[in-house]
C-alpha cells in the first residue's frame, strides 16, 4: 500500500510540476504577483511528493518487499542494513529517483529563500526548473519505473551488484548528484535571466552560492568516486580516463570556470554573456554525463542495464534542453547590456585566462570522450582513447593554468601591475624551485616529472599562503595585529586561498604517483614479496562465509626497513546470489602514503597471486580535493554572500593592495 | 478503501498548494526594485566595514563611489515594474490558473497512475497475502538452511526431502526442487501425489513442456491412483502437446465428471476444455497449479536476462516459455533481444534461429 502511495505521489509530482512550469512563467510575463506566488508553493509540494515517493521505495527496501521488481532485482534479505538503504540508489531506477529528489530539493530551497531572490527571477527560475523536473519524471514513470510490481511476490531477491556493496556507494552518488543537479539551478537562473532579458551583478550575486555549492559537492563526489575505484577495483589506479569519469570531469571543469566567471560578473558587471553560456554548458555537460552513464552507450559498472529505449529518451531530454537553452541564448543574449571595463592585466583579466584554459581543457576531454563513440557510430571502427591522449592534450593546458594561478590570485582588481605582482611572488617561486632541485638531486635517476610536479604543487600551496600573509602582514606590523587583520579578511578570500592550496596538494599527490612501486608475486604461506622499501609476508589464508558472500582472506604482515609495521587483510569474495567475484584491497596507511595489496587466484601449487604497491603521498590526491571543497564551503559562508551585499568594489586602489 | 482516501487526501493537498497562493491578496507594487535595494545594502555594508576598521577610509570612499554610480544607474532603469495584481484581467488570470490546477493535477496524476501503477493491488492489499511471508522470510531462510543441514547428514530422510521440495519451488530453485522430489520418491513408499508433484516440477523446469520423464511420472501416479487429478490434468496436456486433442478432451471430461463440484481444479479444467473446443487457438492454456508460478518464473528469467544477459540456451528457454504461455509477440520480442545480445556469438544465434523456427515465430526472422 505504501509502495502504491509512493507511486501515486510520483504521478502527482508530475501534475504539480506542470503547474509549476506553466503558471509562474505566465505570471512573470503578465507581471502578476499572484501567479508568480504559485512558484514557491508548488515547488515545495513537488518536493514533498517526490520525497514521499523516495521514502516509500526506501521502506520497500528496508522491509525487503519482494513484490517490488526493483527490490527483487537489487536487494536480498540477507544484505546488511546499510546496503539495503544505499541499494535504493544503487540501480538505474532508484538513482534516477534520487536525481529528481535532489532536483526538487534544490527547487524547494530556491522557493524558501524568497527574501533574497527578486520575485520575477524566482518565478522564472522555478518555471524553468520545473521543465527539467517534468522531463525526468516522465523518464522515470515511462521507462524506468522503480515501483513496478511482481505478482506473486518473489521469495528472495537477486542481490545488489557486489561492486556496489560498499560504504562508498552510500556516499558517492548523492554527492555527485548534488553537484550535477546543483548546476541545474545555475542553468535555470541563466534561462530565467534570458527570458526576462535582465542580467546584472545582482543576478551573479544570487547565482554564485548555488554554483559554488554545486561545485564543492561535485568535487567531493568525484574524489569519493576516485577513491572508491582505487580501493574496490583492486588495480591500485585512481583515475582511468574512463568515459564515465570524464562525464563527471567535464561539468566539473565547466563549473570551475563558471565559479570564477561569476566572480568577475559580480565585481565588474562584465562577462555576462559568457557566464550565461557557461551556466548553460555546465548543466548541458551534466545532462550529457547522465546520458553517457545511463543510456548504456558505455558499458560499465555505472550503466546497470543496457536499454536502448532509455538511451533514446535521455538523448531526447538532452537535445530538448541543450537545444532549447542555446536557442534561447542565441535569441536573447545579444539584447544583454555589457557592463564594466577592466584592463587586460588585472584580476578580471586573469580570470578570463582561467576561463579560456578551463574551457579548452573541458573541450579536449569532451573530444577524447565522444570522438571514439562518434567514430564507432559512423564507421563501426572501435578505437580506444586513453591516458596517452589526455596526457598529451589535457596536461599541457592544465600545467600553464596552474603556473599562472598564484599570479592571477595576487593581481589587483580592475588594473593590475604584472611586475609588481611577480615581485610579491618571487620568494614563493624561489622556494618551490629550490625544493624541486633538491628533490631532483635526491631522487636522481628516478622519474624526472615527479620533482617538477611536486615543485608545482608546492608553488600553489605557498602562493595561496603568501596571498593571505601579504594581505595581513607587512613589514613592521606586530604579529597580533596581523593575525587580527588576517581573521578580518573576508571568508571568500580565505576560501579562495584554501581551495587553491587544495589544488596544490592534489598536484603533489598526483606527481608522487610517479614514484609508486609495483610488485607481483606468487606466495605460499610464510613467503615474502618485496616492493621498494616495503615487504609483505603471507601469514595465512582464511576462508570465511558471510551472509551474502564467501571469501578467501589473505593476511599479510607489512615490513618496512626491517621493522614490522602492521598487518593488512585482502580478500577475494564471491557473492553467491549473483555468482560474481570481487577483490577487496588491503591497505596500510603510512603517513600520507599507502601500502596496497590485493590477491589473485590460488595457484595449483597452493600459492596465491599477490600484487603489492607502495604509493607515496597518494592520500594527498583526495585530501587536496577535500581541501578544495572545504575552500568552496568557506567561501559559501562568506557573510557578504549571505546577507546579499557583495564586496566593495574599488575603482582605483590607492596602493597595490588586492581587493577582496 | 483506506488507500483511496489517502490518495484523495494527497491529491487535495497538492491542489491546495497551488490554490492557496492564488487566493491571497497582494498590494499593488509591493516589492521594491531589487537592484536599488541591492546597492543600498551594499553601501550600508561598506559603512559597517569602515566602522569595524576592516576598510581604510580611502578604500571605503572609492567603493562607495562605485556602488553609488551603480545605484544611480539602477534607479534610472526603474520604470514599468509595478505589479499587475488587481483589475479584471488579473481576476481572469487567477480563475484560469485555478482551473488549470484543479484539472491538470488530479487528471494527470490519475491517468499516469492508471497506466503505470498497480491499482489492482490496492483493492486487495498485498499485505493480506504477502505480509506473513515477508515477516517470516528470514526465518524461512534460516529454516531452509537447517533442513538442508539435516538432509546433508541424513540424505535418506524422504520426509525431509518432501518438506523442502515445495519450498524450493516457491523460492524459484526449480532444479533443487526436482532433486528433492527425486530423493523423496527414492526413499519413500510410492505415492500418487508425490509422483504427480514430481512430474509437475519437471514440467516447470522445462517451462511448461511435458518431457518423456514427466509423462512417465504422471503415468506412474495414475497407476497408483487412477483418479489422481493433477496427473490426469497434465496427461491431458501431454496429449494436446502430441496433437491428440480428442484424447485430451476425454481425459479432461472424465476428470471433471469424477471430481466433486467444488474441487479447486474444476475451473482450470473447464478453461482447458474450452480452449480445446476452439482448435484454432491450439496454444496450451495455462496449467492448473502453475500459472502464477510459471508467469513469475518467466518474468524472473526475462528480467535476469535483460539485466545480466545469459546463454543462448537461456534465451531460447525464454522464447519457448512465452510461446507456451501463448504470448507469441513477447516470444518474438525475446528472439529479437536474444539476437541483439548474442550478436557476437554465431553458435548462439543458430540456437535462437532453430528455436524460432521450431516455434514458428515467422515475424522474428532476422
Amino acid at each position: 500500500m505504501l509502495v502504491e502511495a509512493g507511486h501515486f505521489a510520483l504521478a502527482l509530482a508530475l501534475g504539480l510540476s506542470l503547474i509549476q512550469f506553466l503558471v509562474p512563467l505566465w505570471g512573470a510575463r503578465a507581471n502578476d504577483p499572484v501567479l508568480m506566488a504559485v512558484a514557491p508553493t508548488s515547488a515545495l509540494a513537488v518536493f514533498a511528493c517526490i520525497a514521499f515517493s523516495f521514502l516509500a521505495l526506501t521502506f520497500a527496501y528496508l522491509n525487503s518487499d519482494f513484490s517490488v521488481l526493483n527490490v527483487v532485482q537489487n536487494s536480498h534479505s540477507a544484505k546488511p542494513l546499510i546496503y539495503k538503504i544505499s541499494g535504493v540508489w544503487g540501480n538505474h531506477e532508484g538513482s534516477m529517483l534520487l536525481w529528481v529528489l535532489i532536483l526538487a530539493l534544490f527547487g524547494a530551497v530556491v522557493a524558501v529563500s524568497r527574501n533574497s531572490i527578486p520575485m520575477r527571477l524566482q518565478a522564472n527560475t522555478l518555471g524553468v526548473q520545473a521543465a527539467v523536473t517534468i522531463a525526468f519524471l516522465l523518464f522515470i514513470l515511462t521507462t524506468s519505473n522503480p515501483f513496478t510490481r511482481v505478482v506473486p511476490a518473489a521469495l528472495e531477491g537477486q542481490d545488489l551488484n557486489p561492486l556496489l556493496q560498499d560504504p562508498g556507494l552510500a556516499i558517492h552518488p548523492p554527492l555527485l548528484y548534488i553537484g550535477y543537479v546543483g548546476f541545474s539551478i545555475s542553468f535555470a537562473f541563466a534561462c530565467a535571466a534570458l527570458i526576462d532579458g535582465r542580467i546584472d551583478a545582482v543576478w551573479a550575486r544570487i547565482v554564485r552560492p548555488w554554483t559554488l555549492g554545486a561545485w564543492a559537492f561535485l568535487t567531493l563526489g568525484i574524489a569519493m568516486g576516485s577513491y572508491w575505484a582505487y580501493y574496490e577495483l583492486g588495480w591500485g589506479g585512481w583515475w582511468f580516463w574512463d568515459p564515465v569519469e570524464n562525464a563527471s570531469l567535464m561539468p566539473w571543469l565547466a563549473g570551475t570556470a563558471l565559479v570564477h566567471s561569476t566572480v568577475v560578473m559580480e565585481k565588474r558587471d562584465a562577462l555576462k554573456v559568457w557566464t550565461i553560456l557557461l551556466a548553460i554548458l555546465t548543466f548541458s555537460l551534466s545532462l550529457l554525463g547522465t546520458f553517457l552513464v545511463r543510456s548504456g552507450v558505455l558499458t560499465s559498472v555505472h550503466s546497470f542495464a543496457v536499454d536502448p529505449e532509455r538511451g533514446t529518451f535521455i538523448l531526447g531530454i538532452l537535445i530538448l534542453f541543450v537545444g532549447g537553452s542555446l536557442a534561447l541564448f542565441a535569441w536573447r543574449a545579444p539584447m544583454l547590456k555589457q557592463g564594466g571595463l577592466f584592463a587586460p592585466v588585472s584580476r578580471e583579466g586573469a580570470l578570463v585566462v582561467n576561463n579560456l584554459f578551463l574551457a579548452t581543457a573541458c573541450a579536449t576531454v569532451f573530444i577524447g570522450t565522444l570522438y571514439p563513440l562518434a567514430l564507432e557510430v559512423l564507421t563501426a571502427e572501435k578505437i580506444s582513447v586513453g591516458a596517452p591522449f589526455f596526457n598529451f592534450t589535457f596536461l599541457p593546458l592544465i600545467v600553464p593554468l596552474l603556473l599562472l594561478l598564484p599570479l592571477g590570485q595576487t593581481l589587483a582588481w580592475k588594473r593590475g601591475n604584472f611586475l609588481g605582482t611577480a615581485q610579491r611572488l618571487y620568494a614563493v617561486f624561489g622556494i618551490s624551485l629550490l625544493a624541486t632541485v633538491v628533490m631532483f638531486a635526491f631522487t636522481y635517476g628516478g622519474p624526472v616529472l615527479a620533482p617538477l610536479g611536486i615543485g608545482l604543487g608546492l608553488y600553489l600551496v605557498l602562493g595561496s599562503l603568501n596571498e593571505i600573509v601579504t594581505r595581513a602582514w607587512s613589514k613592521g606590523t606586530p604579529l597580533a595585529a596581523a593575525w587580527r587583520k588576517a581573521r578580518g579578511l573576508p571568508r571568500s578570500a580565505w576560501g579562495t586561498a584554501i581551495a587553491h592550496a587544495g589544488v596544490g596538494l592534489t598536484v603533489i599527490g598526483i606527481a608522487a604517483t610517479a614514484w609508486g612501486i609495483e610488485a607481483i608475486g606468487s606466495l605460499k604461506v610464510g613467503e615474502r614479496l618485496k616492493g621498494g622499501d616495503y615487504e609483505v609476508r603471507l601469514e595465512r589464508v582464511i576462508p570465511r562465509v558471510e551472509a551474502n558472500y564467501r571469501e578467501e582472506a589473505a593476511v599479510l604482515t607489512v615490513f618496512g626497513s626491517g621493522r614490522e609495521l602492521g598487518t593488512i587483510e585482502t580478500m577475494k569474495r564471491l557473492y553467491v546470489t549473483r555468482g560474481m567475484p570481487t577483490t577487496e584491497a588491503g591497505i596500510l596507511t603510512i603517513g600520507l602514503g599507502q601500502v596496497y595489496a590485493s590477491i589473485g587466484d590460488a595457484q595449483p601449487d597452493g600459492s596465491i597471486g599477490v600484487r603489492l604497491y607502495h604509493k607515496p603521498l597518494v592520500l594527498l590526491i583526495w585530501i587536496g580535493s577535500l581541501v578544495m571543497a572545504i575552500g568552496g564551503g568557506i567561501s559559501l559562508t562568506d557573510r557578504r554572500l549571505r546577507i546579499g551585499a557583495p564586496v566593495p568594489a574599488k575603482a582605483i586602489p590607492p596602493h597595490a593592495v588586492p581587493a577582496e | 478503501m483506506v488507500i483511496w482516501i489517502v490518495l484523495l487526501a494527497m491529491t487535495a493537498a497538492a491542489v491546495m498548494a497551488v490554490l492557496w497562493p492564488l487566493s491571497r491578496h497582494y498590494a499593488v507594487g509591493r516589492q521594491a526594485n531589487p537592484d536599488t535595494q541591492f546597492y543600498r545594502e551594499q553601501i550600508a555594508e561598506i559603512e559597517r566595514d569602515l566602522a569595524r576598521g576592516v576598510l581604510l577610509p580611502s578604500e571605503a570612499e572609492a567603493a562607495k563611489a562605485e556602488a553609488g554610480r551603480r545605484l544611480l544607474r539602477a534607479t534610472g532603469m526603474q520604470a514599468d515594474e509595478a505589479f499587475a495584481a488587481v483589475g479584471e484581467p488579473a481576476l481572469r488570470r487567477r480563475r484560469a490558473a485555478s482551473t488549470l490546477a484543479l484539472s491538470i493535477i488530479p487528471l494527470l496524476a490519475l491517468a499516469t497512475y492508471e497506466i503505470y501503477g498497480s491499482p489492482q493491488l490496492l483493492s486487495e492489499p498485498p499485505g493480506a497475502r504477502m505480509q506473513p511471508q515477508q515477516a517470516g522470510s528470514s526465518n524461512l531462510l534460516g529454516a531452509v538452511a537447517e533442513i538442508e543441514a539435516h538432509l546433508a547428514k541424513n540424505p535418506q530422510d524422504g520426509r525431509g526431502w518432501e518438506v523442502i521440495a515445495p519450498v524450493y519451488l516457491r523460492m524459484g530453485r526449480i532444479e533443487d526442487a526436482v532433486k528433492a522430489y527425486e530423493s523423496a520418491i527414492r526413499h519413500q513408499a510410492p505415492d500418487a501425489a508425490r509422483f504427480a508433484n514430481y512430474g509437475e516440477v519437471l514440467v516447470l523446469a522445462k517451462d511448461g513442456l511435458i518431457s518423456a520423464e514427466a509423462q512417465a511420472a504422471f503415468e506412474q501416479a495414475i497407476k497408483l491412483d487412477p483418479s489422481a487429478p493433477k496427473a490426469q490434468f497434465y496427461l491431458a496436456r501431454a496429449a494436446v502437446q502430441d496433437g491428440q486433442t480428442d484424447k485430451a478432451k476425454t481425459i479432461l471430461q472424465q476428470l471433471l465428471a469424477s471430481s466433486p463440484a467444488d474441487a479447486p481444479w474444476t475451473d482450470s479444467v473447464r478453461q482447458e476444455l474450452a480452449a480445446l473446443g476452439a482448435p484454432e487457438s491450439a496454444s496450451v492454456a495455462e496449467p492448473q497449479i502453475g500459472p502464477e508460478a510459471i508467469a513469475g518464473m518467466v518474468a524472473g528469467l526475462a528480467s535476469r536476462l535483460e539485466a545480466q544477459g545469459g546463454t543462448a540456451e537461456e534465451w531460447a528457454r525464454l522464447m519457448r516459455s512465452y510461446a507456451v504461455l501463448g504470448q507469441r509477440d513477447k516470444a518474438s520480442d525475446a528472439a529479437k533481444r536474444a539476437r541483439e545480445a548474442l550478436a557476437q556469438d554465431a553458435q548462439g544465434l543458430k540456437t535462437i534461429d532453430t528455436m524460432a523456427q521450431e516455434l514458428k515465430l515467422t515475424d522474428a526472422q532476422p
